[in-house]
């Protein structure tokens, strides 16, 4: 046994203290998208935040990948910024080398590639991907961030996901209810559900506010919309 | 060992082994509970005849709204009232016992109760917990020595100012009381100021939100003006939501015959007596 | 359980310097690397706000060493060609290495001599490449930048940080100015829409005002950059912070 006492001075310690970097930032945000026969359309709101402050109240979160395919993104912005980009020039790639535009079911495939490609550093996005099939029928797709893919006729991620999932699977999925008819939905109503689901998502979730950008996707192309959420 | 002839006399002062069992509990997995914190902004500033306070309505769970309008200024004497911010539990008890004790002295000092013996009660209160407390708290009153208005941390440090502002909005907030406070405030405008510095939180810290609550404390009066200003409203639906009837599964049915049953009344409950 | 804090908060630990009998390093030199730096000399708020046909940007010109207010003439707000200003607030060496970039950027960009400039959206569309491509490999620029500019007329305000989440907006502050200038500015913005260059002015310096009231980094030195689409850029400073500390005499007795 050693006779010295190795002094403690905690003002000398040389131990370096690591400061965390975290490269993922949560900046909230939620994306609704209902599909019909002949139409679907997808809700972003437009508020970016972090930690406890609003960023900007404008962000446009939807990103027309072509004339009937739209990505709605939330989650890590800076993630976001860099997939879409990447997933604009692919597109562009693919309608040089094959003279024309890339379908709504691929491009759903490609995507779930490009997210798995980054498998053990992740886009930390919730992405949902909505378009008209080679059919014209509407399609939401819906992805987790490494790149599971699922196709759907509803979907609510980002932020309020969790809140609002379960009132479109009864509303649109006409789930947990008896003697109802399985009908197809309309445009006029899917758009009103998706008004009023962020309504409340905006009452409960902090994250969700400020307004929503919609895109009506239909054979005769996408239409914009917008509509005012509470700013608080 | 101990025994009833001689037992063991506990060591003086508080204890926070517990906390350190609860540190240990959480490296191991077992989360706290989470308590409700009222991610806030509140505010106080003192005017030409009194004090004024302000608060928003809005209480969190993490990211999620848990209450949309509730009440963050608390009543503590006739003459004073209390903003609090942090964990939700936390304010409202601390400022209940206080109130309580405020009364108990009141009865027996026969006086009004000075604000500065709610502020000296308050933190020593909160000192001793050493934080675990997490109440926040903007304390404003009038009595005999004039209007006053003070800041109280969670750790139990506190602060006499002719303005401050508490919670997650605070420097939103702030900022507004900065450019706008001066000395001797009309009762309107200290008014306005105290909304617009509300609002300011509401509108830009996302740990605030929904309405303005207002409490202005004079000499002799109190004006609590619950939901002073509804800062948003809420949007309208566009569909109904009401179900058809049949639409909710029956999975069992049993009916039971009610037999008529006469009911009597035995006397009104009559009231507390109180001093 | 409890003992005394550091000499200094991000400072070079004392204990390299100093030998003393019997005390080992704590930590082996190792052949990993250590990225992740946490930042040095470090700027606090920049506060930006568009008006009518341009955009002002104000920053203090302090650079801190941890609490240490270590260097007080540090612009960091700085005109990169005729249609362009940049700010950058969070560390200082890692804005002057961006800065150098840039510059060479510039200077090639006049060597071609073909008439084509950078535009800001150029400028800010670059930026968030070279920060996301940096925290990429977790060894970010620690930096939180601002670019202001006027492309087809029109002013453009946009900003990106550290792990490169960009936007743009009309209003943009960093640091405690997030918390602090942008409810100010917001509100002015909500009572009037369209600012003119007085009227914008007269805002950013109420909120450099507040901010050095209550950012503890700040300091009453500050720079203005004003990017005007009749006038062109200037920058101009150093500016003083009117101060008025008449109410501190009134706080007394607690």
């Amino acid at each position: 046994m050693s006779l010295v006492v190795k002094p403690n001075f905690p003002d000398y310690q040389t131990a370096p203290v690591q400061r965390g970097f975290n490269p993922y930032a949560d900046n909230g945000g939620s994306v609704v998208a209902i599909a019909g026969d002949d139409f679907v359309i997808i809700g972003a709101d437009t508020r970016l935040s972090a930690g406890f402050s609003i960023y900007t109240r404008e962000q446009n979160k939807l990103f027309p990948l072509s004339s009937t395919t739209v990505l709605g993104c939330s989650g890590c912005w800076c993630d976001t910024l860099t997939l879409t980009r990447i997933l604009k020039s692919r597109m562009q790639m693919y309608q040089q080398e094959h003279n024309k535009t890339m379908s709504t079911t691929a491009c759903a495939q490609m995507l779930s590639t490009m997210l798995y490609y980054k498998r053990f550093f992740p886009y930390y996005i919730s992405n949902v991907l909505v378009g008209l099939d080679n059919d014209g029928k509407g399609v939401v797709y819906s992805y987790d961030p490494i790149g599971h893919c699922e196709k759907r006729t509803h979907r609510a991620g980002g932020s309020a996901g969790a809140l609002l999932q379960p009132l479109l699977d009864n509303q649109i999925g006409k789930k947990n209810m008896l003697n109802v008819k399985e009908e197809p939905v309309s445009q006029q109503r899917a758009l009103s559900i998706i008004k009023d689901v962020f309504i409340s998502a905006a009452e409960r979730d902090i994250y969700t506010g400020d307004s929503i950008l919609i895109n009506i996707i239909t054979k005769d192309g996408i239409k914009e919309e917008t509509f005012q959420l509470r700013k608080d | 060992m101990s025994s009833i002839l001689c037992p063991e006399i506990p060591s003086p002062g508080f204890s926070f082994e517990n906390c350190r069992r609860n540190a240990m509990l959480e490296v191991k997995g077992h989360a706290m509970p989470k308590a409700q914190k009222t991610g806030t902004t509140i505010v106080g500033i003192i005017y030409k005849d009194g004090v004024i306070l302000g608060a928003d309505t809005r209480a969190t769970e993490d990211t999620t709204v848990a209450d949309k309008n509730c009440e963050k200024i608390h009543y503590l004497a006739p003459n004073m009232y209390c903003c609090g911010a942090g964990t939700a539990a936390d304010t409202e008890m601390t400022t209940q016992m206080v109130a309580s004790q405020l009364e108990l002295h009141r009865l027996y000092t026969n006086r009004v109760v000075r604000v500065a013996t709610a502020n000296q009660m308050l933190k020593q209160y909160l000192f001793r917990y050493q934080g675990y407390i997490g109440a926040a708290l903007v304390l404003g009153g009038v009595d005999s020595t004039g209007p006053n208005l003070y800041c109280i941390y969670p750790h139990g440090s506190t602060d006499k100012l002719p303005y401050t502002t508490m919670g997650s909005g605070s420097l939103a907030a702030m900022a507004v009381f900065e450019s706008r406070w001066k000395p001797d405030l009309e009762e309107a405008e200290g008014i306005k100021l105290v909304r617009d510095a509300i609002a300011a939180g509401i509108f830009n810290d996302l740990g605030s939100g929904s309405n303005v609550d207002v409490c202005v404390i004079k000499k002799g009066s109190v004006d609590y003006k619950r939901t002073y200003d509804e800062a948003n409203i809420k949007g309208q639906k566009q569909n109904s939501y009401k179900y058809p009837r049949g639409v909710t599964d029956v999975l069992s049915t049993k009916v039971v015959d009610i037999e008529e049953v006469s009911v009597r009344v035995i006397g009104a409950p009559e009231d507390m007596e109180i001093a | 359980m409890f003992s005394a804090p550091p000499f200094w908060q991000n400072g070079p630990a004392p204990g390299s310097f100093y030998d003393f009998p019997n005390m080992q390093p704590q930590v082996q030199p190792n052949d990993f690397r250590q990225h992740t730096q946490s930042p040095v000399t470090t700027s606090t708020s920049l506060v930006a706000v568009t008006y009518d046909k341009g955009i002002i940007i104000a920053g203090d010109l302090l650079a801190s060493y941890g609490s240490l207010a270590r260097y007080r003439n540090c612009p960091r707000i700085v005109k990169v060609n005729n249609n362009i200003i940049l700010g950058s607030s969070g560390d200082y060496a890692d804005f002057q290495y961006v800065q150098n970039f840039i510059e060479q950027k510039v200077i090639s960009d006049e060597c071609l001599d073909d008439g084509i400039t950078l535009k800001p959206k150029s400028l800010y569309c670059w930026l968030t490449r070279i920060l996301y491509n940096r925290r990429s490999k977790m060894d970010p620029l620690w930096n939180n930048f601002i670019v202001a500019g006027i492309q087809d007329g029109e002013p453009f305000l946009g900003t990106v940080d550290k792990q490169g989440t960009a936007y743009s907006d009309k209003i943009i502050c960093t640091g405690y100015g997030a918390h602090i200038a942008t409810p100010m500015l917001r509100d002015a913005l909500d009572n009037k829409p369209q600012l003119t260059q007085a009227e914008a002015r007269a805002q950013v310096e109420r909120c450099m005002e507040v901010l050095y009231y209550r950012d503890a980094r700040s300091f009453p030195k500050y720079q203005l950059g004003i990017i005007d689409a009749d006038q062109g850029v200037s920058i101009e400073g150093p500016l003083q912070v009117a101060q008025n500390w008449s109410v501190a005499h009134s706080i007394k007795g607690y």
